[in-house]
């Protein structure tokens, strides 16, 4: 039987011990109306070999396009080690680490990373991680909520240059607390309307969401918008993408006081695309919020003897303490992904960190520049842009992406549907792991894709 | 091994790094577009260590860490069963790893077949009506849940309902979860004999209940016998049934939530279908719901045309809860769980529900006769039991924790300790079907001996563990003299940030 070893002397010899004749008797107190389970929904036994071939199948049927998309995933080079050292069985099958003396493995992984994240968003303390960069952006708002000493409103603002995914979620999950979001428009630079927040219609919010690079790959006014924030009396909740974080000024460092709160998606540190999970997401804060930061948080301490050793602390926030009066319910986060996220930005350090950052951002310009030289084809926005950029077309992006995905391309990103105002858009991205011979792939795909769609002056 | 090891900011030197993982130097004039007062001032205060610094540091740090591949794991409500390897590697091929989220429906045909077959073979196993994926872990799974009950009394215009009934021995999630919902709990009492207390849930409901959240069988490691008296009171209040998916394994292939009356659950992937716990995740919290709640479940689901599957987003699906993650859920976590189910299939999927509970039934019935008490001796153990300590603390001054830490001693992990509160100084203990009766019998040998040592040697047990890397922790410092990122020493030159 699948991964039960029993032999049946052994199913014989254990009945015995506890004084039954079968094991449908150990069942003698469930009320006998609830009939056993139908399963014939459920298909045959499939054998290791087996299932490795449909598997495998299903993976070539999959194939292995070029991706030109990020809009909150990035394709980077994991180094090998990431998940060579990631996927073995003691960190891979061991347990959420409540039995600290047990599990100094994982505490100090976890240590180790929430100093790599508080160095590289620049504030004081981060936690243990969070479900995904939108989970994080939720448990963040619900938090600014608690925090912010200043203001009792629940009010939020949430510029439409945050990823508009992120918004869904935070809508979703904090809402149901009576969390509301105003929405700020964007400006012709693809960054916040400087004038929506001068117009001072944003009276007595809880904090503003700031994403940096914004959803469109623009670089918004951090320190100008932050201190405008701050003197509102709103804390600062910033969303950031942590390879940029190896070039761009960190959110503690925005303005004259830093952001309040960071979180962000740490799937660009060393961990797959994979169809969008596992992920996590990373949080971090200033020292005298860390009482209301959600999630497990790991801290440095001495045994009886005297030795250095890791616990979980400040337990008293969390859902198995405090039931209905929890920071949140979370309580499993993302470990393994940590962990490979410590390996790699151990590996990298700063400076490979810094490479890939500049690599990615070359590489975008560079398809950016070829791109552009095609009919029809301009930027967006005028403004900075870091790695990712928003392209206009002069007719619908929907049928270019399935010509270029017919050629073995993901081309980015249609705004269309969630910004249908910006026209015939589409979001695009390359990473460090593309080379000259991709980006001029990609150029002659989607020139050739132009050549055969109708343009938007030729349609009836 | 040694007592301790460095942190990795301490180990290798300034400007080391693993060169070869890392892309060519990018010439600055490639830069020269990215306004200057947008930069980082100083690089971050990352590690400087060669490839081969981090395999050795990383592979000490894994060996501190006791783990199913290693030692047995009999935690309660946890589930630690064995996480098959072909999981692993069919879930990590590199078309499955390489597939960016956003790519076209076209180009994951594979991937989202094999999700589209775990929904129906999840909606199979439960016995109810859809399944959504989306859910990241137990405890989102748990808030999409009473989110769709939410959702379905306002959709009726019922906006009275603002309390869940939630048990006194239920996990710590469940009031959580209500409270992050925007609900009041009301506690359910548990009484003498283990189940609920009926008196107790019919003066509880009326106008004003939402619904009750329940674990079947219970977090005291017994099957609550009245579940079809309790599903009559709460529907006939108004109320929706949520089952709590944490102890699912003890019944699965036995008896299913759907036909216990249930109208939403959750599962724990990473429990019931043997997804790795990966040091704290990542879980996946499947939930599956009745036709009642189905057009309420949050997306993507995944949809089928006639042979070809697409991701179904708000646009389909109108009256959803909304998204809980940025793309599609922990699809990693799922396609292992699916490879999980495919090789379990039919038969095996009832025998995991059978062997559970034999395993769990034998090793009661071991330590009962070595001695410890059974917090409900009358009471069948499901997939897991209770014991308590209580006459021990009594007359030994020996605790629940002082024998969970000694076992550690022995090379076993500790049960769950102190859970469920309210039964005095227990272990929960859950074996989980893919424990071979000789681990069983060694387990129960180490109990017989840790008995033993604590009417002879308390203090061993009190002082306990003593072979690990360290020695219990000083949990109050933790919290006092908080310490939660490592500072280079002031001599050095550059503290991390902040």
């Amino acid at each position: 039987m699948a991964f039960i070893p029993h032999m049946s002397a052994d199913v014989s010899a254990m009945l015995r011990t506890i004084g039954v004749a079968s094991i449908d008797e150990l069942f003698d107190e469930i009320p006998p109306e609830l009939a056993a389970a139908e399963l014939h929904d459920v298909p045959e036994p499939l054998n290791e070999m087996q299932i490795g071939r449909l598997m495998r199948e299903r993976a070539r049927t999959d194939g292995a396009p070029l991706v030109f998309v990020g809009a909150g995933a990035y394709e980077h080079h994991i180094p090998a080690a990431v998940w060579a050292l990631a996927a073995r069985g003691e960190f891979y099958t061991s347990y959420t680490p409540y039995q600290a003396e047990a599990s100094q493995g994982t505490l100090q992984v976890i240590y180790e990373f929430q100093t790599m994240i508080a160095s590289l968003t620049g504030l004081e303390v981060a936690n243990a991680s969070l479900y995904d960069g939108a989970s994080a952006l939720a448990e963040a708002a619900l938090m600014a909520v608690r925090a912010n000493r200043r203001s009792t409103s629940k009010r939020l603002l949430v510029p439409t240059t945050v990823h508009p995914h992120y918004r869904g979620v935070l809508e979703t999950i904090a809402a149901p607390q009576g969390l509301t979001f105003d929405p700020l428009p964007y400006a012709a630079n693809g960054g916040i309307d400087a004038a929506a927040l001068a117009r001072g219609e944003t009276a007595d919010c809880a904090a503003i969401v700031l994403q940096q690079p914004n959803f469109f790959g623009a670089l918004e006014d951090v320190d100008a918008i932050t201190d405008w924030a701050h003197a509102k009396g709103m804390l600062v909740i910033a969303v950031v993408n942590p390879v940029s974080l190896a070039l761009l000024k960190p959110p503690g460092a925005w303005g004259t006081e830093g952001a309040d709160i960071v979180v962000g998606e740490g799937q660009p540190l060393g961990v797959p695309l994979a169809s969008g999970g596992p992920y996590f997401g990373f949080m971090a804060t200033r020292r005298s919020y860390v009482r209301s930061m959600p999630g497990r948080i790991v801290g440095r301490t001495l045994d009886r003897v005297g030795r250095v050793g890791y616990t979980l602390t400040l337990q008293a926030r969390e859902q198995h303490i405090r039931r209905a009066k929890a920071t949140s319910n979370i309580c499993t986060n993302q470990g393994l992904l940590v962990t490979a996220a410590t390996i790699h930005l151990s590996l990298l350090g700063a400076e490979g960190l810094a490479r890939t950052a500049a690599a990615c951002h070359a590489r975008t310009r560079a398809l950016i520049e070829r791109l552009c030289r095609l009919p029809g084809v301009g930027r967006r926005f005028a403004g900075p842009y870091f790695h990712e950029v928003v392209l206009s077309f002069d007719r619908p992006v929907a049928p270019l992406l399935e010509r270029l995905a017919r050629a073995g391309i993901v081309g980015g990103y249609d705004l269309s549907r969630h910004y249908p105002e910006l026209g015939h858009a589409l979001l695009v991205c390359a990473t460090e792991t593309k080379t000259e011979a991709d980006l001029e792939r990609y150029q002659q795909a989607l020139a050739q894709a132009l050549q055969d769609a109708p343009s938007a002056r030729r349609q009836p | 091994m040694s007592p301790t090891e460095p942190t990795v900011f301490e180990i290798g030197a300034p400007g080391r790094g693993a060169t070869d993982q890392w892309p060519e130097a990018t010439p600055a004039e490639a830069l020269d577009d990215l306004p200057a007062a947008l930069l980082r001032g100083s690089r971050a205060a990352l590690p400087e260590v060669g490839e081969l610094d981090a395999v050795r540091h990383f592979t000490r740090l894994s060996q501190r860490n006791f783990c199913i591949d290693t030692q047995f794991y009999p935690l309660g409500s946890c589930t630690m069963k064995y996480n098959p390897k072909a999981c692993h590697q069919y879930a990590m091929l590199p078309e499955f790893l390489a597939r960016h989220p956003l790519a076209p429906d076209s180009s994951g045909q594979g991937v989202l077949a094999c999700l589209y077959e775990l929904q129906e073979i999840l909606k199979a196993a439960t016995g109810l009506a859809a399944v959504s994926l989306a859910p990241m872990a137990g405890a989102q799974g748990e808030f999409a849940g009473v989110s769709m009950i939410r959702a379905y009394h306002t959709s009726r215009g019922d906006h009275a309902r603002d309390e869940l009934i939630v048990s006194e021995a239920a996990h710590g999630t469940n009031p959580a979860t209500a409270s992050m919902c925007g609900y009041t709990v009301r506690e359910l009492p548990v009484a003498e004999d283990g189940d609920a207390d009926l008196e107790a849930l019919r003066a509880a409901v009326g106008p004003r209940t939402a619904g009750i959240m329940l674990t079947n069988p219970s977090t005291l490691g017994v099957f609550e016998r009245q579940i079809g008296e309790i599903e009559r009171i709460v529907h006939a209040a108004g109320g929706l049934l949520y089952y709590d998916g944490a102890n699912l394994n003890a019944i699965l292939g036995r008896v299913r939530p759907g036909d216990m009356g249930f109208d939403v659950m959750h599962m724990n992937l990473h429990k019931t279908f043997a997804t790795p716990h990966g040091g704290g995740g990542p879980g996946a919290g499947a939930v599956a719901v009745n036709a009642r709640l189905e057009p309420f479940l949050p997306v993507p689901l995944v949809g089928r045309d006639g042979s070809a599957y697409r991701l179904l987003d708000e646009r389909e699906r109108p009256q959803s809860i909304g998204r809980l993650s940025a793309f599609a859920g922990n699809v990693g976590v799922l396609l292992r769980a699916y490879v999980y189910v495919r090789m379990l299939g039919r038969t095996g999927l009832r025998a995991v529900g059978e062997h559970a509970t034999l395993n769990a039934n034998y090793l009661l019935a071991r330590l009962r006769a070595i001695g410890y008490e059974p917090a409900y001796p009358e009471r069948r153990a499901s997939h897991e039991f209770l014991i308590t300590l209580r006459r021990e603390a009594r007359e030994l001054e020996v605790t629940a924790m002082d024998v969970a830490k000694r076992l550690l001693d022995y090379g076993f992990h500790a049960p769950t300790t102190y859970f469920p509160l309210l039964v005095p100084e227990c272990l929960l203990i859950e074996p989980t079907e893919t424990e071979s009766k000789a681990t069983l019998d060694a387990f129960a040998e180490a109990m017989a001996r840790i008995l033993e040592e604590a009417r002879r040697e308390p203090q061993q047990l009190r002082s306990a563990p003593h072979s690990l890397p360290v020695q219990r922790l000083d949990d109050v410092r933790a919290a006092k003299q908080l310490d939660l990122t490592w500072q280079a020493p002031a001599a050095a030159p550059a503290p991390p940030s902040g």
